[in-house]
C-alpha cells in the first residue's frame, strides 16, 4: 500500500518537473529564422529522472526512519570521526599519515595533479583565514577575495616596478593586506549580520573595480604578466621543479597556518571571538574589548589572504581584476560553510572537496558547473551543519571511585 | 537643465527594474532571513520563459498585444514555479540549520540554474523581440523619454500599489506580516506558516519574471547569465533601502539608479559602479539598518 | 520535504546521461592531440564554444580523409573558464596528457597565464580570439600564433576610416572596461590623438552586463560627437545601438572585430542598420568561409558563434602545418608556419616572425539590409 502511495507522489513529481522544465528544456526557438523545435525526448528524461530520484528519496527517508528508531547504532558509526580528533595518539598518527603522503604526493603523481593539489592548498588556508572571521568571530565577510586581490597587486607590482623576489614581498603583501582589514574594519565594526555582509561585498567590488580602471596603478583589465615564480637561493627552475617548489611551500604553509590558527582557537584572543559571535552584549559585559577583537579578525583573516595572494600571483605568474570577482568570495565561503563553520578539520576538508570537484568532474565536459551547483545544494541539505561540525569544548566533571 | 531631466528619467528607469527585482530579496528576507542568491537566476528565468513564450507566439502570428499578455503571464507563471520549487528544494529542509547554510545552498542553485539554461538553451546572445512598440503622442518628447522608459515607470507603480494592496489588506498579506515579525507566533496564532513562505516566493518571483520582461524587451538582448548582474545590484539595492522593508527596497532602487545615472552623466561612468558601492557604504555608516529599515534594538 | 532533492538527482542523472552520449572523438592507434582550451561554461562561454565547434568540424574532416599523414586528429577540450589562474592548470593538463598542438586559449589575460607552461613544453599555441598586442610585440612567446589581428591594427583601420573617409573631427571612445574592449579603445585615443585631425570629447567605460546605457548615450550626445567608436563585444555594442536608436540619437557607431559578428545584426536588428565595424578582408565572398559556416550548420543545426572562422583558420593552419613538417616539432611547425601560405576562411594566410597572421587583413564594413557589407 505504501509503495502504491509512494509511486503516485512520484508521478505527481515527475509531472510537475515536465511542466516546470518544459518552456526551457523542450522549446527551442531561433528568432531569426522563425524556426521551432520542439524536443520531447528531454521532456522524458527529466520525467525519468525526477520520477527515479524521487523514490530513492523517500527510500532513503524512511530507511532513515527506520534506522532513528535504533539511535544508539547511528551515534557509534557517526561518530568514527569524532572519535579519532579527540582521540590524541590517534590523531597524531593520521597526522603524520597524511604528511606522508602529501610528501611523496608529486613523485607519484602527474605535472598536473601537483598543481592542481597546490590550488587545493592554497584554498585551503584562504578557507583557515576566512574561517577567523566567519567561522570564530561570526561576522559574515563577502568580500574576502579583496585582501586576496591587495597581496596578489603587492607581489605583482613591486616585482613588476622594482624587481623584488617572491620571499621578500610574502611578508609584505601579508601587512597590507591586513592594513586594509583594519580599513575596512573600522567604519563597519557598527553593521550587524547582514548588513556587514553587504558592505564588504560592495568593498570587494570597489577594489576590484579600482585596479581595472585605473590603467596607470595596475595597467587595467589587460593585468600584469612575467610575474616571477619564487626563487632558491638564486637557483633557476624548469616548470616542473617549480610547479613542485610551489607545492612544497604550500605544504609549509598549510602546516604552519593550521598550526597558528589551533593555538589562536584556544588563546584569549580566540576565546573572545567565540564569545563575541554567540553574544556581544553579554561579551561586552565580560569585559572584552569589542572594537579591538573585531579588528583583530579582520585583520588577521585578511593576512592569509593577502599571503596567499602573494603566492597566486607568483603561481600564475599573470594576474588581472577578473580573478578576483564576487564568485571568488562565494567559494572560499562555501569552503567554509561546507566544511564546518569554526572547524579546521572541516575547512581543510571543504576547499579539498570544493577545488578539487571542478577539477575531477572535467571529465563531464560541459556538465561540469552544472553538477557542481548542484552537489553544493545537496550537500547544504544533507549536513547543514557541514561536513565535520565543529565540536564544543565539554568538560566532564567524574567521581573517582 | 535637459541633460539633467534626462538623466533623471534614465536613473528612474534603472531605478524601477531594480525595485522589481529588489522586492523579491526584501520580502524573502523580511520573512524567512536568507538572501536568496538565486533570486536573480529567477528573473533571468522569467525572461527566457517570456523569450521562448513571445518567439512562439509571434511565429505563430498572434497580435502584438496578445503576445505581450500571454508572454507576461507566462513569465510570472513559470518564474513563480521555479521559485516554489527551489524554496522547497534548497532552503525548507535547511530551515533550522545553522544561517548560513541556506546562503551557500542558494549559491549552489545559482550556479546550478545558470549552467542549466546555458545547457538547455544556448551561450549565445538572443534577440528579445520588441514588445513595446514607439508610440506615436511620445514623439516630441522621444529624445527625453523614450516608450519603453513610460511603460516601465507605469508598470512598476501599478504593480508596486497591487503590491502593497496584498501586504496591507488581503489574508495572505497580514500573514505574511504577521510571519515576517514572529514566526512561532504566527504558527500559535494558525497561520500555516509553511504556506506563508511559498506565498512569499511566488509572488517574488513573479515580480522579478515582470523586471526580466520589461528589462529585455527594453534592451532588446538576453542570455543565461542577465540574473547575476542584476540580482548583485538589486540585493545591494534592497539593502540600501533598509532589507526586509518594502517601500525601503523601492526607495533604496530608486536611489541606487539615481546614482548610477547622476555619476555616469556628471562624472564618468568609469566609476559608475564604485560611486554605487561607496554610497551603500556611506549610508550604512551613519544608518546601520539601512534607509528605512528599522533599528535593530536588543533587549537583554 | 515532498521534493526536496530532486534537483540534485536531476543534475547527477543528466550528467550520468551526458557523459555517456559525449561523441566518440579519437580512433584508436596512432594519434595526434589537439588541446581545445577555453571558456567552456560561465559568463563568457558564448566566447569559447563556438571554437570547440570548430574544432570538431575541421578534425572530423581530417579524418574522414584519412587524417594528417595517416594519423588521426584527437581532441583533448578543456575549460579554463577564461580565468588565469584556472587556465594555468588546464595547460598543465593539456601538456601532461601529450597535447602536441593547443588551439586556444580564448581571452588574452588566460592565454598569457597559460602560454609560460606551453613555451616550456615547445607546444604550438595559435589563439583564435586573444588579441593583445604584447602576446606576439613582446617577443616572450615565440610559440603563440594567431588568426586575428592584434588590437592595434584594428584600432588604426578604423581610425583611419573615421577620419579619411568620414572626416569626423569630434569623437567619442567607448570600451567595455574589459581586456580585449579597452585595450583596443586605448589605441583608439590614442591614434585620434597623435593624428591632430580630430578631438576625443568622450573617454569612458561602460559596465558590461548593465541594465541600462541611457546615461552614457545621453552623455554621448552632450559630448557632441559626431562617432562612436567602441572597443567591445556586440553584446554591449547592441545595448549602445538600440539605446541610441531609442534616444533619437543619429551618432554614428563604429566599432571592432568583436562586433562584427552575425550575432550583433540578429540581436540589434534594424537599429544596428548604418553601423560600422572593422574585421577580417572579404569574409564574405570566401568560399572556405562558405564551406565553414555550412558545415556548422549541418553538424550543429545552428549558426556558429564568436571567432568560429578564426578558429576554423587556425585549425586548417595547423593541420596544414604539422602536415608538411612532418612532425609536431616546434621548430619545424614554426618554419611552415611561416614560409607557406594556406587558404582558411579568413583569407590565404602565413605567419610573420612576431606570430601575427599575415594576409588577415583589416576592413571596415557598414551594416546594410542586414548584412556586413565591405567598405571599400
Amino acid at each position: 500500500m505504501l509503495l502504491i502511495k509512494e509511486l503516485k507522489k512520484a508521478l505527481g513529481v515527475a509531472l510537475w518537473f515536465i511542466f516546470l522544465t518544459f518552456p526551457i528544456m523542450v522549446i527551442k526557438v531561433d528568432p531569426i529564422e522563425r524556426i521551432i523545435r520542439y524536443r520531447w525526448e528531454n521532456a522524458a528524461y527529466v520525467a525519468i529522472v525526477a520520477f527515479t530520484a524521487y523514490l530513492v528519496m523517500s527510500f532513503f527517508k524512511m530507511r532513515k526512519l527506520r534506522v532513528t528508531a535504533d539511535k544508539k547504532e547511528v551515534k557509534k558509526s557517526q561518530n568514527v570521526i569524532y572519535s579519532i580528533l579527540n582521540n590524541k595518539k590517534q590523531l597524531t598518527v593520521l597526522s603524520f599519515a597524511i604528511l606522508a603522503i602529501a610528501i611523496i604526493f608529486p613523485h607519484f603523481f602527474s605535472v598536473y595533479q601537483t598543481n592542481v593539489m597546490t590550488t587545493a592548498l592554497m584554498y585551503v588556508v584562504l578557507g583557515l583565514g576566512l574561517n577567523i572571521v566567519v567561522g570564530m568571530a561570526g561576522l559574515l565577510d563577502l568580500g574576502f577575495v579583496a585582501f586576496y586581490a591587495v597581496g596578489a597587486y603587492s607581489y605583482a607590482l613591486l616585482n613588476y616596478h622594482f624587481g623584488l623576489g617572491f620571499w621578500v614581498v610574502l611578508p609584505i603583501g601579508g601587512a597590507l593586506a591586513a592594513i586594509f582589514g583594519i580599513i575596512l574594519g573600522f567604519p563597519v565594526l557598527r553593521l550587524r549580520g547582514d548588513y556587514l555582509a553587504i558592505v564588504t561585498l560592495g568593498f570587494g567590488e570597489i577594489i576590484r573595480l579600482i585596479l581595472e580602471n585605473w590603467g596607470e596603478f595596475s595597467q587595467g583589465p589587460s593585468g600584469i604578466s612575467n610575474i616571477s615564480r619564487p626563487g632558491f637561493f638564486g637557483m633557476d627552475f624548469s616548470l616542473e621543479t617549480s610547479i613542485m617548489y610551489m607545492y612544497y611551500i604550500m605544504v609549509i604553509g598549510v602546516i604552519v597556518t593550521i598550526f597558528i590558527v589551533n593555538r589562536l582557537q584556544d588563546s584569549r584572543l580566540g576565546r573572545a571571538w567565540i564569545a563575541l559571535r554567540e553574544d556581544e552584549i553579554a561579551c561586552q559585559a565580560m569585559g572584552i574589548d569589542k572594537r579591538k577583537t573585531k579588528l583583530a579578525a579582520f585583520s588577521l583573516g585578511a593576512f592569509w589572504a593577502g599571503l596567499i595572494g602573494v603566492v597566486f600571483a607568483a603561481k600564475t605568474t599573470f594576474i588581472n581584476p577578473a580573478s578576483f570577482t564576487f564568485l571568488e568570495s562565494a567559494i572560499i565561503l562555501s569552503i567554509v560553510v561546507l566544511g564546518g563553520m569554526g572547524s579546521i578539520i572541516g575547512v581543510i576538508l571543504g576547499a579539498f572537496i570544493l577545488i578539487l570537484m571542478p577539477e575531477y568532474l572535467r571529465a563531464l565536459s560541459e556538465f561540469r558547473m552544472l553538477a557542481f551547483g548542484g552537489v553544493m545544494v545537496a550537500m547544504m541539505v544533507f549536513r547543514p551543519q557541514g561536513m565535520i561540525a565543529n565540536i564544543r569544548r565539554t568538560y566532564k566533571f567524574e567521581k573517582q571511585e | 537643465m535637459d541633460y539633467f531631466i534626462e538623466l533623471l528619467f534614465s536613473g528612474l528607469t534603472r531605478g524601477s527594474i531594480y525595485a522589481l527585482i529588489a522586492l523579491g530579496y526584501t520580502m524573502v528576507y523580511g520573512i524567512i532571513g536568507l538572501i536568496n542568491f538565486a533570486h536573480g537566476e529567477i528573473y533571468m528565468i522569467g525572461a527566457f520563459t517570456a523569450f521562448i513564450v513571445a518567439t512562439v507566439l509571434s511565429i505563430y502570428g498572434f497580435p502584438l498585444l496578445a503576445i505581450i499578455v500571454i508572454a507576461g503571464v507566462a513569465a510570472a507563471v513559470w518564474s513563480s514555479a521555479y521559485g516554489y520549487t527551489i524554496e522547497k528544494i534548497a532552503y525548507k529542509p535547511l530551515r533550522h540549520a545553522p544561517r548560513l547554510s541556506p546562503l551557500i545552498s542558494a549559491i549552489g542553485m545559482s550556479i546550478f540554474l545558470q549552467n542549466y539554461v546555458l545547457l538547455a538553451q544556448t551561450s549565445d546572445f538572443l534577440p528579445f523581440p520588441e514588445l513595446i512598440p514607439d508610440f506615436e503622442f511620445m514623439e516630441p518628447v522621444a529624445h527625453i523619454v523614450g516608450s519603453s522608459d513610460l511603460v516601465i515607470l507605469i508598470t512598476t507603480t501599478v504593480v508596486m500599489l497591487i503590491l502593497t494592496y496584498i501586504i496591507k489588506f488581503t489574508r495572505v498579506g497580514k500573514a505574511m506580516r504577521a510571519t515576517a515579525q514572529d514566526r512561532t507566533m504566527a504558527m500559535l496564532v494558525g497561520i500555516n506558516v509553511n504556506q506563508i513562505i511559498s506565498a512569499t516566493f511566488i509572488i517574488g518571483s513573479a515580480l522579478a519574471a515582470i523586471g526580466g520582461l520589461l528589462i529585455a524587451s527594453h534592451i532588446g538582448q538576453i542570455n543565461f547569465y542577465i540574473g547575476f548582474i542584476a540580482g548583485i545590484k538589486a540585493f545591494t539595492a534592497a539593502v540600501l533601502g533598509g532589507i526586509g522593508s518594502i517601500p525601503g527596497a523601492v526607495l533604496g532602487s530608486l536611489v541606487l539608479g539615481l546614482t548610477e545615472s547622476f555619476a555616469t552623466g556628471y562624472v564618468s561612468s568609469d566609476y559608475e559602479d564604485v560611486f554605487a558601492f561607496s554610497l551603500l557604504v556611506l549610508i550604512l555608516i551613519f544608518k546601520p539598518s539601512g534607509l528605512l529599515g528599522k533599528a535593530e534594538t536588543k533587549k537583554v | 520535504m515532498k521534493l526536496a532533492l530532486s534537483g540534485k538527482f536531476v543534475s547527477t542523472a543528466a550528467c550520468v546521461m551526458m557523459a555517456l552520449s559525449v561523441p566518440a572523438m579519437g580512433v584508436a592507434g596512432d594519434t595526434i592531440k589537439f588541446g581545445v582550451a577555453g571558456p567552456h561554461s560561465g559568463d563568457l562561454a558564448s566566447y569559447g564554444l563556438p571554437s570547440v565547434n570548430a574544432a570538431k568540424i575541421v578534425a572530423k574532416q581530417v579524418n574522414d580523409a584519412g587524417g594528417i599523414n595517416g594519423k588521426m586528429i584527437e581532441l583533448l577540450i578543456e575549460d579554463d573558464v577564461c580565468k588565469p589562474e584556472i587556465a594555468t592548470n588546464t595547460a598543465t593538463k593539456l601538456a601532461s596528457e601529450g597535447a602536441e598542438v593547443v588551439l586556444g586559449h580564448i581571452c588574452s589575460g588566460a592565454t598569457k597565464a597559460a602560454l609560460p607552461i606551453y613555451k616550456d613544453k615547445g607546444i604550438l599555441v595559435m589563439s583564435p580570439s586573444a588579441t593583445n598586442p604584447a602576446l606576439t610585440q613582446s617577443g616572450d612567446y615565440p610559440n603563440f600564433f594567431r588568426t586575428i589581428a592584434p588590437d592595434d591594427a584594428q584600432a588604426e583601420v578604423d581610425v583611419n576610416f573615421v577620419l579619411e573617409k568620414l572626416g569626423y573631427t569630434k569623437i567619442a571612445v567607448v570600451h567595455d572596461k574589459g581586456d580585449y574592449g579597452k585595450g583596443f579603445a586605448e589605441f583608439a585615443k590614442k591614434f585620434l590623438e597623435e593624428s591632430g585631425k580630430a578631438e576625443v570629447v568622450l573617454y569612458e567605460g561602460v559596465t558590461p552586463g548593465a541594465v541600462d546605457y541611457s546615461a552614457i548615450v545621453l552623455k554621448i550626445r552632450k559630448s557632441g560627437a559626431e562617432a562612436v567608436i567602441f572597443g567591445g563585444y556586440h553584446p554591449e555594442a547592441s545595448k549602445i545601438v538600440g539605446q541610441m536608436k531609442k534616444k533619437r540619437l543619429k551618432t554614428t557607431f563604429i566599432s571592432d572585430d568583436g562586433v562584427k559578428d552575425m550575432t550583433f545584426i540578429k540581436v540589434a536588428g534594424k537599429n544596428a542598420e548604418g553601423a560600422y565595424a572593422s574585421g577580417p578582408q572579404d569574409n564574405a565572398s570566401n568560399p572556405l568561409s562558405k564551406v565553414a559556416i555550412e558545415a556548422h550548420k549541418a553538424t550543429f543545426n545552428s549558426d556558429h558563434g564568436a571567432f568560429y572562422e578564426n578558429a576554423y583558420s587556425a585549425m586548417l593552419a595547423m593541420v596544414n602545418a604539422i602536415k608538411k613538417a612532418g612532425s609536431t616539432d616546434l621548430a619545424a611547425l614554426k618554419k611552415v608556419l611561416q614560409t607557406d601560405k594556406v587558404d582558411t576562411p579568413v583569407g590565404n594566410i602565413y605567419f610573420n616572425e612576431m606570430g601575427d597572421a599575415v594576409g588577415v587583413g583589416f576592413s571596415v564594413y557598414q551594416v546594410q539590409d542586414g548584412k556586413f557589407v565591405e567598405m571599400k
